[in-house]
Parts: structure tokens; sequence; C-alpha cells
């Protein structure tokens, strides 16, 4: 027998789901976990509608309520009428096809890929899509997970497989110990800013190397999260310890001897000696430094300490019609400095940047100090249990204290659907993933950053190097 | 759900060179909020289309009288970002039927092939050539075989590649659905194997 050809994680996982292969046909890849929510998902359930079938297998679907949420009085039926039909049209198609939902009021609710990994849906080895790209998230167990459109929730709902041809596959390695001040959401923003928005456009990523070892699964969350913004179908992390005590105990974790049994199954779902990548990259993270964006796309990023590029510094000729535009909607010359520079608003949230370790970060450097008067200080967790936690323990308190408001679990003024808008005009220092035009509402204009560095936003009022703070 | 059948296509084209095109901005959140497919259109690409009190931006290609037709040519990387359909469903619901970049985001094609919107992607040569006729002569007759894969553009061509299963898929008006829906036994097998 011919030696059996030494396979990645991603290979291993992608090969033991496909239910069929057929010549002409791309691969029908069996879905272990399927998350919904209320935006991409009516049209899915009128196509089942239409067609007279059922859910394959509603065990294996999973709702919540979050794109399209008030983050304000959530106990008051929602006042926006649209935003009201829609998570109504949700309970409604939830309750005729058997599906679990997690609505407002629920102790569950939340952001579908905060809530996936809290209640230990979410699990090495799996296959997890969901209508939205930032599924990636769940990557972080050592899974694969991507977000796909309102025709595959269909067809995953119909079918509990989708349609999909193997993405080409890049490993991303980072070794190296991380400076002060320097946290997860940089290590990220600083590959985007190195490969673009585009650069792995066609691949499912794998992170590696002792700086992405060395995370918790929540920081380890905020990386894998961010992939789609550089192409990515999604980024995995090899499962180790750090991924098997997260999910120990968990709702919906296999529990006792069973679980002992999934993490020896898990164990196995390492890279083999000998597998190759379509694509390699290393960075050392000596080289990160706390990050912010100035553009209109997450590649669009830099040091903190870092001017934006001039037009003559741009790699290719082709960019700078979109670079010089990018520049005019946000206001900022090329070739300057942004340290300094005057904020309006910090949104602290999105299932990048809202769970719990996300907002002990804050607390722990707002304690004691207040938000500059300039500024406005929304704090949105990400879920139910996240907001529960911060108040057992005393988060609520420092916020209050120091003129940050507490909201309730929502994807908020990541987008901008519901009524958390930044206003035209206005800078925002955002711990969220998207930078793009009129994204946290129209005309607003959006700095990313990591919550350490929004923390610090907030206390100046202005554009500042977190190391000055830790 | 079957879909409009795609074969060739003889029209002109809208050009927007813009790079980085996201999903954001050929449909904005706030749109986002109906429960069906249909609509979508009156919103595309909203916030470069519109001013804060509704008017027409009258410099915005899709504003500007010279252009018109049932294709879209835009800059590399176009529909990065969000998943939304939305975006595909708002070009299609708008009238184009295909667009033309030299790269587009995952999701987006995917999305766009599920619903009847062929996205052909061309060399940066070739893009570049496309927009400044497109652009200089605002008439310039664009056909499009997907048959033979060609795209034609005024005297010049170029071939593009487009996967085999998808491409009976548009040209038969097919959807994964349909497909999938064949293979119920072995799935119920497999999912009763890994449950």
């Amino acid at each position: 027998m011919s030696q059996l050809k030494p396979k990645t994680i991603f290979e291993k996982i992608w090969d033991s789901h496909v239910v069929k292969r057929a010549e002409g046909y791309p691969d029908a890849l069996f879905i272990d976990r399927h998350f919904i929510h209320e935006v991409t998902s009516p049209q899915a359930f009128d196509g089942l509608k239409k067609r007279g079938i059922q859910v394959f297998n509603t065990s294996r679907t999973t709702a919540t309520a979050d794109h399209n949420v008030p983050t304000k009085d959530q106990h008051l039926p929602i006042k926006e009428a649209l935003s009201r039909h829609q998570v109504e049209t949700l309970r409604k198609n939830c309750k005729e096809f058997g599906v679990e939902l997690y609505d407002l009021g629920h102790a569950y609710q939340g952001i579908v890929h905060i809530i996936g990994p809290e209640l230990g849906l979410t699990q090495p080895g799996m296959t997890i899509v969901c209508g939205d790209s930032h599924t990636s998230t769940h990557g972080a167990f050592g899974n694969i997970a991507f977000g796909i459109g309102t025709s595959e929730v269909e067809q995953v709902l119909a079918t509990q497989c989708i349609l999909q041809h193997k993405p080409k596959t890049m490993k991303i390695e980072i070794n190296g110990k991380l400076g002060k001040g320097v946290v997860s959401k940089d290590i990220i923003l600083y590959i985007i800013s190195k490969i673009s928005a585009s650069g792995a456009t066609g691949f499912f990523v794998e992170y590696a190397g002792d700086a992405i070892t060395g995370l918790s699964m929540e920081a380890r969350m905020t990386i894998c999260n961010m992939s789609i913004e550089m192409g990515a179908r999604g980024g995995l992390i090899a499962p180790d310890e750090t991924t098997f005590n997260y999910i120990r105990g968990r709702k919906f974790a296999p529990q006792g001897e069973a679980f002992d049994r999934k993490v020896e199954e898990w164990k196995k779902l390492t890279t083999d000696e000998g597998a190759s990548y379509d694509s390699v990259l290393k960075f050392d993270a000596a080289d990160i430094a706390p990050m912010i964006t100035y553009g209109t796309n997450p590649g669009m990023g830099m040091k903190v300490t870092d001017r934006i590029p001039t037009v003559a510094e741009l790699k290719e000729i082709s960019e700078q019609h979109s670079f010089t535009k990018s520049l005019e909607y946000m206001g900022l010359e090329p070739g300057s400095s942004l340290l300094g520079k005057a904020i309006d608003y910090v949104f602290i949230g999105s299932c990048t940047n809202a769970r719990i370790e996300d907002l002990r970060l804050v607390a722990d450097m707002v304690k004691g100090k207040t938000k500059a008067s300039n500024v406005e200080v929304w704090v949105v967790p990400g879920s139910k249990q996240v907001e529960d936690q911060a108040r057992r323990e005393g988060l609520d308190k420092i916020f209050e204290a120091a003129g940050f408001e507490l909201r309730s679990p929502g994807c908020s003024a990541c987008l901008g659907m519901n009524e958390d808008k930044v206003p035209a005009g206005k800078y925002c220092i955002s711990t969220s993933n998207r930078n793009f035009e009129g994204r946290q509402g129209p005309k607003s204009r959006t700095f990313l950053a990591s919550p350490l560095s929004a923390a610090a936003a907030a206390i100046t009022g202005r554009v500042t190097d977190v190391r000055e703070f830790v | 759900m079957s879909k409009d059948k795609f074969t060739t296509l003889k029209t002109t084209a809208v050009p927007l060179p813009n790079e980085n095109i996201d999903t954001d901005q050929i449909i904005p959140a706030r749109f986002l909020k109906a429960t069906t497919r249909e609509g979508f259109g009156d919103n595309l690409f909203r916030d470069w289309r519109y001013d804060a009190e509704n008017k027409p931006v009258p410099e915005f290609v899709l504003n500007d009288a010279r252009y018109s037709g049932k294709i879209l040519v835009a800059g590399k990387n176009f529909g990065c970002g969000s998943s939304r359909e939305h975006a595909a469903w708002a070009i299609y619901d708008y009238g184009f039927r295909v667009v033309v970049s030299s790269f587009f985001a995952d999701i987006f094609k995917n999305n766009a092939l599920n619903n009847g919107l062929l996205p052909i992607v061309v060399s940066d040569q070739f893009l570049k050539q496309v927009l400044q006729a497109v652009e200089e002569k605002p008439s310039t007759e664009i056909v499009v075989d997907l048959e033979n894969q060609i795209l034609q553009v005024g005297a010049v061509k170029e071939s593009f590649e487009i996967n085999k299963y998808k491409k009976t898929c548009m040209i038969n008006g097919y959807d994964d659905i349909d497909y999938l829906l064949s293979l119920n036994k072995e799935i119920r097998e497999f999912d009763v194997a890994n449950t």
C-alpha cells in the first residue's frame, strides 16, 4: 500500500465531510453546524416554503437575532417597523420549521459568532456555516467555518450540505514575542495591512507559530474573525489544550467521558509533517505595534505611530484613484500622522472584539479615569452572557464611572443596521472589523483599532499610542 | 428556484473603475431589512448615487445619461466584505446581467452565480482596455458569449474562465439545490453516521 499523502488540518476536515465528489461538480460538503439570523435567512425560508420542504436536520441549526436589534430597551417591541418585521419573520420561521431560536430577552441571545463558541456549539473538526462573512471566527477552534449567501443558506437548510470548490490553502506563521500594548487585533490588522484586503482571496488560512498558540481562545477568535478582511474564505488554528479547556463544561459540549473521547479525536487535528500549502507567509511578532486604519478598507492600516502613505509611495499606479478617493472620504491628508487626531465616537463591540476579555481589557485601562468630553463611548457586549458576566464582575460600574454607556447585545454600530449610527462626517475609533465608507452610518468615518487603543482614545479624545498608558 | 437562462448577451456597459468596491457600497446595511428578494435595485450604490437629501449625485455613473446597458465594468476586488446576497440581488434587480472585473471576492462570486448574474474575470490589461473603450465611447458594443467563454469589446476580445458546473447552471437556469436534493439518501446516511 502506498504511503498516505500528508494533509493539512484543513484538508483532513474537508475530506472527511465530502458526501459526494463527482467529476465536473463541486464537492457536496456536509455541514455540522448552521447558524442563522434575521437578516440573511427570510428569503431562504421562503425558498423552502415554495419547494414544500422541511429543514433537513433542525438539531444542527441554531438561530439568534443580532444584526438588526436595538441595543437599548430590548424588552420593548422594536420601534422601527422594518426591523421589527424582520425579527418577527425569524420568530415565525423558527417556530414553523422547528429551529431553536435564542431570541431577544433569552439568556443565550447575542452576536451569532459569539454565542456559538460560548455555548460549546462550536467545536474542533466541524464544518460550520452562517449567512455572515465573519463566520470565519469559529475557525479559532480548529474547524472549517465560512460565510455564505442566502441561496446557500437555503441549500444548507434544505440538505445540510453545500456545493463548494475546495479553496487553496495558505499558512500564516507568526513567531516571537508581542510588544507592549500589542494584542491580537493588532496582529490581524498588521497582517492585512501587509497583504491587502484581497491578499488571501481564494485561500483558506491556517494561522500558526508561537505568537498564535500563546493566545487565549478569545484572542484567537479575533484573528480568525478578520480572515475575511483579507479575502480569505476562512482561517483556522490547530486545536490544543487552550481550546479543550475553553470548551470543557460548556452547555452543548460533550460532557464527562464523551468529552475525553472527543479530545482524543481532536488531538489528531494537526497538520501532518510534510503537508504542503499553496502559499506560506511568515511574520515576526516583534515587528507588530499597536495598529490603526486610516482608509476605507481594512488593508489600509498602519502602526499608530506611522504616517499615512503619499500617492507616490503606493505600490501600484492603479491604486491611486481609489486611494485618493478614500482619503478624501476620510478627510485626511496623504503623508500625515493620525496621532493626536480628535475623534468623536468610540465603539467597543462587534463579533471581533465584544467578548468578556475585551471588556476586561477596556475596564482595566479606564478604571479610575473618565472619558474625554468630546467623545461618546458605546460599549456593546457580544452576548447576553457577556453582559451578565461583565455586570457580575462590576465592569458596568467602571464603565459608568468613566462615562461609557454599556448597552445590550447586538451587532450595533459595526454595521449600523439598527439606530446605533455614527453621524455623517464624524470620526469613530472602533473595535469592529470594517472601515468601509458609510459602514457605521452614512458618511461616517471609521478608524479600526484594538480594544486597548479604543479605550486609550476614549480617555484622551484623540488617536493615541496606547503604549503611553500601559 | 430555477433562474433565467444565460447564453449570449449583446449590450453596452457602465464603467465604475473604483477598486475594492465592497458590498456595503453596493447595498448599504440599512436597506437589508426586506424579507423578499425584490426591489433592491432602487438602492443599488445608494450612498454614491444619492446625496443626504436623496437627490441624485449627477457625477455618479448610474446618474450619467451617457451610460447604460446590462454590463457593469468595475475595478479589481469587486464585492469584497459582507456576504450579503442582497448585493447580487440589487445589481440584478437594477438590470445588470454581467459584472466584469479583474478580480472578485469569493462569496460575492458565488452569490452572483447563484442568481443568474455572470461575473467575468478578465486580465488587468484587458480591464483597462474595456474601461477606456467604454469611457471614451459609451455606445461601445460588448458581446458576451458564455458558451464559447468570450468577451468581445468593440474590436478586441478576451476569453474568460468559468467553472464547468456553474456554466451549465447558468446556461440551463439550474440551481444547486436541485442537485443536492438528488443526493438526499447519501446525505441522510452521512448525517446518521456522523452524529
